[in-house]
């Protein structure tokens, strides 16, 4: 039992499920993304390669870090991509139609993310309701109220929303392109925020006592009770920050396509859950890590983009691909975990 | 208070409805000694450590804890832990997730951020002085069970526990690891902590408790001192039996005698379920019943248990005639023969909702096969002879079993297996909670099937009944088998002797 940390085997024996399962998602997704560079060309290499996979997924990594938090507390949202429609929908009518400003339809955003997870937390801590059959619910009115507020999909002409949306923060590196010019690479704003969210969480998730209050209630429900941690007070905070970092979400997805539509972040919340695992969280709860998860939303896309330059852009090798890659993920994490314990 | 007590219970009562669990217990603990509670099943132990630690109200008395001027009122466990009294139980409650030092720290603190380095350097400090083998930053899975429970009790005494309870600490805990806790005992026992130990482990109480106090059916039978108390005289005291009690001799040397030079029905060799008991040997011969005796926890029923494959058998061979037979799952044994009665009747003998006929016909149907059902008309035929045979008072064979008496469920449960024609038959408890007239019809129905050729093993928690029935027991103390008794050493001194082992009086 102890004695034994020396060696690689020893290290690995000694190390923490949730940060042994991080470790290989970092390790894995360097590996990808070297993979790539070398078998599909230098394109990987460009900085703005890298930099156009943030700008697409700066929703999904928010809207992932909530989905982890809810997964380690033990449950499980899927009311999220129906979340980002609604709240894409309502801030295009806001602002376009009602002649709202970009200040009010953050609030908007905000607002129904609040909501959402008042009335979802309430649900599930208090009235113990599964999650699951919470978030359905959640799910489909979100898509119902979306089409309520407005059928027909729309873009948004606002100058000064097409402003916000075309700000970009120029990097100070970058790659020359085929004229020969230096081209400063650049992200959206909506990956600046999604940084600050990835660093808050992880913090928040590491330091805090009410952080450490998640895994607790995840690892072991009935014994982070004695120990004398509020299980309902936890796992409602749990909904209540997964459907307000939802709510941010919605918005950079909305800053992001400027548009409202019906069937706008379809799939969104699979994509976080399937993020969330290959990111090493356990749906099982009390294991996962922040920085995983953000590794996690990286891994799905790179692998998407690679399969698209090879040439299979159909929608459904993505598909296919993404749930192999998910299927090894989950193998991976059984073998590590159970070659740990003996 | 008197002096040195950091714990006095004064005339405890606790109702529950029907039964009186607890009638005017008193119960002193003392500042720095290993106190052991005794008792057999429903003696009140548990119902007793459920009043102090505030899961239940007491019905009457009063409590004092040691520094609180006056009787004190625990209405929760928290209300408990407040009060210094901690509690760790059998099964570990900790977060197997999080680092040991995150266990030691978890709900305590008001702060809202951690200070890792700080916590980690406290555990360990903790850790080094009451020597368990850990590391702060380790995972809690990463730890041995033993070790897992010992940083349960650390947390327990870091919170500043005067009176420290330790509810079946050992049950799960091979000897080195019980070792090892026995030293962590010791310790804290030097640190001035009271330690309340609830075991039914005979050899662990005499190791490290100072003080034993038992309970027999809700009454406080007497507080000893260890070296006043032997352990036959313990055991007679838990039973409720006195030594010279010689009333039920059973002369029986006659069937021994014939039983000598016959292959045996069944027996096992070196047999060893994944439960925790020890290798045991194991005889039955046609037309015998014996039985296994012993304390409650001793290993009675895991041993039927494993004969009948209903724990995974880890090593040992089974003889059928003489010859080596497999059992790796309960439909193994019944194929060869063996019916086997369990302990829990409720959870796992009868099914509520069915009918006294389909749960009759339920054991056979499935060593037939599920694709040659019994005709509706033959299983009535069956269930009534059944029925008939065993005089189960029921309306008629299709009332729901759940709504008969406990007696007759019991009776059907054994028709139930009597219909595959067992040579065979393991009774465990099967006359706990009935009446005494259905209990006899039972003990008359075993005689009856063993001079029919069958073997029975019967096991009860009521010697009295053993001895009325068994020609042979096979006497179990802390999961080994430590005797068996026949012909004239079959009586209730001797049983009691066997079972408290070491020295006899």
């Amino acid at each position: 039992m102890k004695n034994n940390s020396t060696g690689i085997t020893g290290k690995i024996k000694s190390m923490s499920d949730t940060n042994l399962l991080l470790l290989i998602t970092v390790v894995v997704f360097v590996l990808m993304y070297i993979g790539a560079v070398l078998f599909l060309g230098k394109g990987f290499l460009k900085p703005q390669t890298f930099c156009n996979i943030l700008n697409e997924n700066a929703a999904l990594i928010i809207m992932s870090c909530g989905m982890s938090l809810v997964m380690i507390t033990g449950g499980i949202d899927i009311s999220v991509g129906g979340m980002a429609a609604l709240i894409s929908m309502s801030c295009a009518v806001l602002i376009d139609r009602k002649g709202g400003s970009l200040a009010a339809s953050m609030m908007l955003a905000l607002g129904i993310g609040l909501a959402y997870g008042l009335i979802q937390g309430f649900l599930v801590a208090y009235l113990e309701i599964q999650p699951f059959i919470v978030s359905l619910a959640g799910m489909f009115f979100a898509r119902g109220m979306t089409t309520i507020v407005n059928t027909a999909p729309f873009n948004v002409q606002s100058k000064a929303f097409a402003a916000l949306k075309n700000t970009r923060v120029y990097l100070p590196f970058g790659s020359v392109n085929k004229r020969g010019v230096f081209v400063h690479s650049y992200v959206e704003i909506g990956v600046l925020v999604a940084l600050a969210v990835v660093i808050l969480m992880f913090i928040f998730l590491r330091w805090t006592r009410l952080g450490r209050n998640f895994y607790a209630v995840g690892g072991n429900k009935q014994s982070a009770l004695m120990l004398g941690i509020n299980v309902k007070r936890t796992k409602f905070l749990s909904h209540l920050i997964c459907s307000l970092l939802a709510g941010i979400g919605g918005y950079v997805y909305f800053l992001h396509v400027g548009s409202g539509s019906a069937s706008h972040a379809a799939g969104a919340e699979m994509n976080a859950i399937a993020s969330s695992i290959i990111g090493g969280t356990m749906l099982t709860g009390g294991v996962g890590n922040i920085i995983g998860t953000f590794f996690g939303v990286l891994s799905l896309s790179t692998i998407k983009n690679i399969v698209a330059s090879a040439g299979f852009d159909q929608a459904w090798w993505s598909g296919i691909t993404v749930a192999v890659m998910l299927c090894l993920f989950l193998v991976i994490q059984s073998i590590v975990l159970s070659r740990k314990s003996r | 208070m008197t002096e040195n007590a950091v714990l006095e219970m004064h005339h405890i009562d606790k109702v529950f409805p029907g039964v009186k669990a607890l009638q005017n217990v008193d119960f002193t603990l003392r500042e720095g000694e290993i106190h052991a509670l005794m008792g057999e099943n429903g003696a009140g132990k548990s119902t007793l450590i459920k009043v102090l630690t505030g899961v239940y109200a007491k019905d009457g008395g009063e409590i004092y804890l040691k520094g609180h001027e006056g009787p004190i009122s625990i209405r929760s466990p928290q209300d408990a832990q407040k009060a210094g009294i901690s509690t760790v139980y059998q099964e570990i409650t900790l977060c197997p997730n999080l680092t040991v030092a995150e266990n030691m720290f978890i709900g305590r603190s008001q702060k809202a951020t951690l200070n890792w380095g700080q916590m980690n350097r406290e555990t360990n400090k903790i850790l080094e002085s009451l020597d368990i083998p850990a590391r702060a930053n380790m995972q809690l899975s990463g730890c041995s069970i033993a070790v897992q429970q010992m940083i349960a009790i650390a947390r327990a005494v870091d919170m500043e526990c005067k009176v420290l309870i330790l509810d079946e600490p050992t049950s799960s805990l091979d000897d080195n690891e019980v070792e090892k806790l026995f030293g962590l005992m010791r310790n804290l026992k030097a640190k001035g902590v009271g330690i309340i130990f609830v075991t039914h482990f005979l050899d662990q109480v005499y190791e490290v408790s100072d003080r034993i106090t038992v309970l027999r059916d809700g009454k406080l039978v007497g507080e000893y001192e260890i070296e006043n108390l032997p352990r036959i005289k313990l055991v007679s005291k838990m039973l409720g039996k006195e030594m010279n009690d010689l009333s039920a001799i059973k002369e029986a040397a006659g069937e021994e005698t014939a039983a000598k030079d016959q292959v045996p029905l069944f027996e096992a060799e070196g047999l060893q379920s994944n439960t925790g008991i020890r290798p045991f040997d194991f005889h039955i011969n046609k037309g015998e019943v014996n039985g296994f005796t012993g304390l409650l926890g001793s290993g009675r029923s895991e041993c039927v248990r494993a004969i009948f494959g209903a724990d995974r058998v880890v090593a040992g061979t089974v003889k059928k005639n003489g010859k080596p037979i497999k059992i790796r799952k309960p439909i193994d044994a019944m194929k060869q023969g063996i019916g086997y009665l369990p302990e829990d009747r409720k959870a796992d003998g009868i099914i509520g909702d069915l009918s006294v006929r389909e749960n009759i016909i339920l054991a056979s149907q499935v060593l037939k096969g599920f694709f040659k059902p019994y005709k509706k008309a033959e299983q009535y035929k069956l269930a009534k002879e059944y029925i008939d045979m065993l005089f189960v008072k029921t309306a008629d064979e299709d009332t729901p079993i759940g709504s008969l008496s406990g007696g007759n469920q019991q009776k059907v449960i054994v028709a139930r297996w009597l219909l595959t024609h067992p040579e065979y038959l393991i009774l465990d408890e099967p006359t706990r909670g009935i009446d005494i007239g259905t209990k006899t019809d039972i003990q008359k129905l075993v005689l009856k099937l063993a001079s029919e050729g069958m073997g029975v093993t019967f096991i009860s928690s009521e010697t009295d009944e053993m001895l009325r029935t068994c020609s042979r027991l096979i006497v179990m103390r802390d999961l080994k088998k430590v005797g068996e008794l026949s012909g004239k050493d079959l009586n209730q001194s001797k049983i009691m002797s066997t079972i408290a082992g070491g020295e006899s009086e």
